[in-house]
């Protein structure tokens, strides 16, 4: 079964999707069978939600408006996984002001 | 030879030394692209399975950083474009140099300083692979070697084996780098900042990373002496060990509080809080290093350290920018900036960030047992002005119900005038005595200035009476006082530090055995 879906989230973490964030990310995006792609703008360009190199590329810093959308197997499960991790601020824990 | 240096984390080493920056070996072209290929695999690999193996044996913060670059490693979009350049005929470690480089290009492009700075562990990355695929048995140092060069990658720090001895010396390096910080934590000898280059890089030399100087081709002699020097520190941290523990009491009896000063507030995770008597500096500083944080992180910092100190007390220093220490989009640039805005002078002229750092710690405060100290008082009405703004910040807080404490207020004695005069200070809540500062304004000797270092000493007596005049002061007027400069955790300054009147120092945490040490030597 195809399935498509797409959704926004405002990004909070202090420095926005870098690196240690970006791991937890793509790592998430990967589990899933559907193909993720994210996006600062509704219109693109889009990026590989499983590529690391491709997510940081993206360049998205703190109070960015993430858009990430998905199309296959299980892609509303993939969004709202990956809607959730941003908005639970990648779980990182609240003494890491220092960051990777 | 000898060639000083800054010491980032104490200690002594004898041993080889070893080239950081040697180039590395040459790459053996192979005779077909197919090779070529699986060269640039098998690397990418080896390079893998080492950071793999290091994530098991290091913190989270630096299994963050080494977890990273595993998945850089692992994206075949990193590697893509060098494959492809394989393909049409390029030799391995150029097309992957070739590779990176581009992708270094992109990160250094930015114009945001966090992906800026992830450049550095792209440039990690690309060398991580070129060792590899060059299979420069040499790149790896012998055990107890001392590592030489311009600066040293965290995870070459890592990948390191410490555990026969072994150092590093640093052309540039910083003593807040996360290198040093590692070294310190460690107990892995460290200087940076050696004024000269290192001319032949071969043979034992004599690291003292106690004082801040290596020796190159150590005559008998000065290996003899920097052997006496280095049994006697191992005997004095050994004997200091024993200190850690207990609460500092001098010969005779009299109680003296030692308290740590932190900069990052991952710093106390490597510190036991009964170790200590809390915490008598926070810098905040390190907090404004690259961009101004904004206030939600300037409060989880604080509360990490309140939590972490429970009931006992942490005094944060409101920013103490300027001087030697600028930050972008804040401070200014001046001739002479030890004299000129810097500390609270700069907070007051720049109230909407002075304001926010204010609001953070009423937000912090009631997570601990927080104290609150401003930097750089030069007369009353600074500290007037700043106690206003907490008030109505406080106001401010209580009207939009958010939950908050006033702490209470007090300030650094670094400026003469106020050590002069201090009972234009009567109404302060405490007095923290900032002895580098003191003693450079005393003696009017730059602290960062080597050639008159000689002249920068908190032993001098013009600057022990005006200590000793302020504990008086304190004492009449029921106002605490206390001491955070590095004058605390010298242990040849601490005997004229408690004659002086003080009962109670600030230390570095790695200086706190060896404080505490010499606290029980003296009698008072």
């Amino acid at each position: 079964m195809s399935a498509a879906a797409e959704a926004t989230v405002l990004i909070t973490h202090d420095v926005g999707l870098h690196a240690r964030p970006s791991v937890k990310f793509t790592k998430l995006a990967k589990s899933f069978a559907a193909e993720v792609e994210i996006a600062l703008a509704a219109n693109g360009p889009w990026f590989d939600a499983k590529s690391i190199v491709k997510v940081m590329a993206a360049k998205a810093p703190k109070g960015t408006v993430l858009h990430i959308r998905a199309s296959g197997d299980g892609a509303d499960d993939a969004v709202r996984a990956l809607i959730d991790l941003v908005q639970r601020d990648f779980d990182e824990d609240a003494g890491h002001v220092r960051s990777a | 030879m000898r060639i000083e240096g800054i010491p980032a984390s104490a200690g002594y080493a004898e041993g080889p030394l070893f080239d950081l920056d040697r180039p590395p070996a040459v790459y053996a072209g192979k005779a077909t692209s197919a090779e070529e290929k699986t060269a640039l695999e098998v690397a990418i690999g080896k390079a893998v399975s080492r950071l793999s193996a290091m994530v098991e044996s290091v913190d989270s913060d630096a299994a963050g950083i080494l977890e990273f670059h595993i998945a850089m490693l692992e994206d075949d979009a990193l590697s893509g474009p060098a494959f492809a350049a394989i393909a049409s005929g390029q030799t391995a470690d150029a097309a992957w140099r070739q590779a990176l480089d581009a992708e270094i290009a992109g990160y250094e492009a930015s114009d945001q300083d966090y992906f800026r700075a992830r450049a550095t562990d792209l440039r990690d990355i690309r060398d991580q692979v070129l060792r590899a695929l060059t299979e420069d048995g040499g790149s790896t140092a012998p055990s107890g070697a001392i590592l030489c060069g311009e600066d040293i990658a965290p995870t070459r720090f890592l990948e390191t084996d410490w555990s026969h001895g072994g150092g590093i010396a640093l052309k540039a390096g910083s003593t807040a780098s996360h290198v040093a910080m590692l070294a310190r934590s460690r107990g892995v000898p460290m200087v940076v900042g050696l004024r000269e280059p290192l001319a032949s890089l071969t043979g034992v030399v004599l690291l003292d990373a106690e004082h801040g100087s290596i020796v190159l081709a150590p005559s008998p002699a000065e290996i003899g002496s920097f052997r006496q020097s280095s049994s006697s520190f191992a005997a004095r941290q050994g004997e200091a060990r024993s200190f850690l523990a207990r609460p500092a009491v001098t010969k005779t009896g009299t109680a003296v509080r030692v308290q740590v000063n932190i900069a990052d507030p991952s710093d106390v995770d490597a510190i036991a809080i009964a170790t200590c008597d809390g915490v008598g500096l926070m810098r905040t500083e390190f907090l404004f290093g690259k961009t101004l944080p904004d206030e939600e992180t300037q409060f989880r910092a604080y509360r990490k350290v309140l939590e972490w100190a429970g009931d006992k007390p942490v005094t944060i220093r409101t920013v103490d920018a300027g001087g030697d220490k600028p930050v972008p989009c804040f401070t200014v640039e001046e001739g002479n900036p030890f004299l000129g805005l810097r500390g609270i002078r700069l907070s007051l002229a720049r109230l909407d960030i002075f304001r926010q750092q204010i609001r953070a710690l009423l937000r912090a405060a009631p997570h601990g047992n927080l104290r609150v100290m401003f930097p750089m008082i030069a007369v009353a009405e600074e500290y007037e002005r700043a106690a206003a703004l907490f008030a109505e910040e406080q106001a401010a807080l209580a009207a939009r119900g958010v939950a908050h404490k006033m702490p209470p207020l007090g300030i650094m004695v670094e400026v003469p005038s106020v050590a002069i005069a201090p009972e234009a200070f009567a109404g302060v809540a405490f007095f923290s005595v900032g002895s580098n500062d003191l003693t450079q304004y005393v003696m009017a000797a730059a602290r960062d200035n080597a050639a008159v270092a000689h002249l920068n000493s908190v032993r001098h007596p013009a600057v022990l009476r005006l200590i000793g005049s302020v504990v008086a002061f304190g004492r009449e007027n029921g106002i605490p006082v206390s001491l955070c400069g590095d004058a605390g955790g010298d242990p040849d300054a601490i005997p004229a530090l408690l004659a002086a009147g003080l009962r109670d120092l600030s230390v570095a945490p790695a200086q706190l055995a060896m404080a505490k040490a010499a606290i029980a030597d003296v009698s008072v």
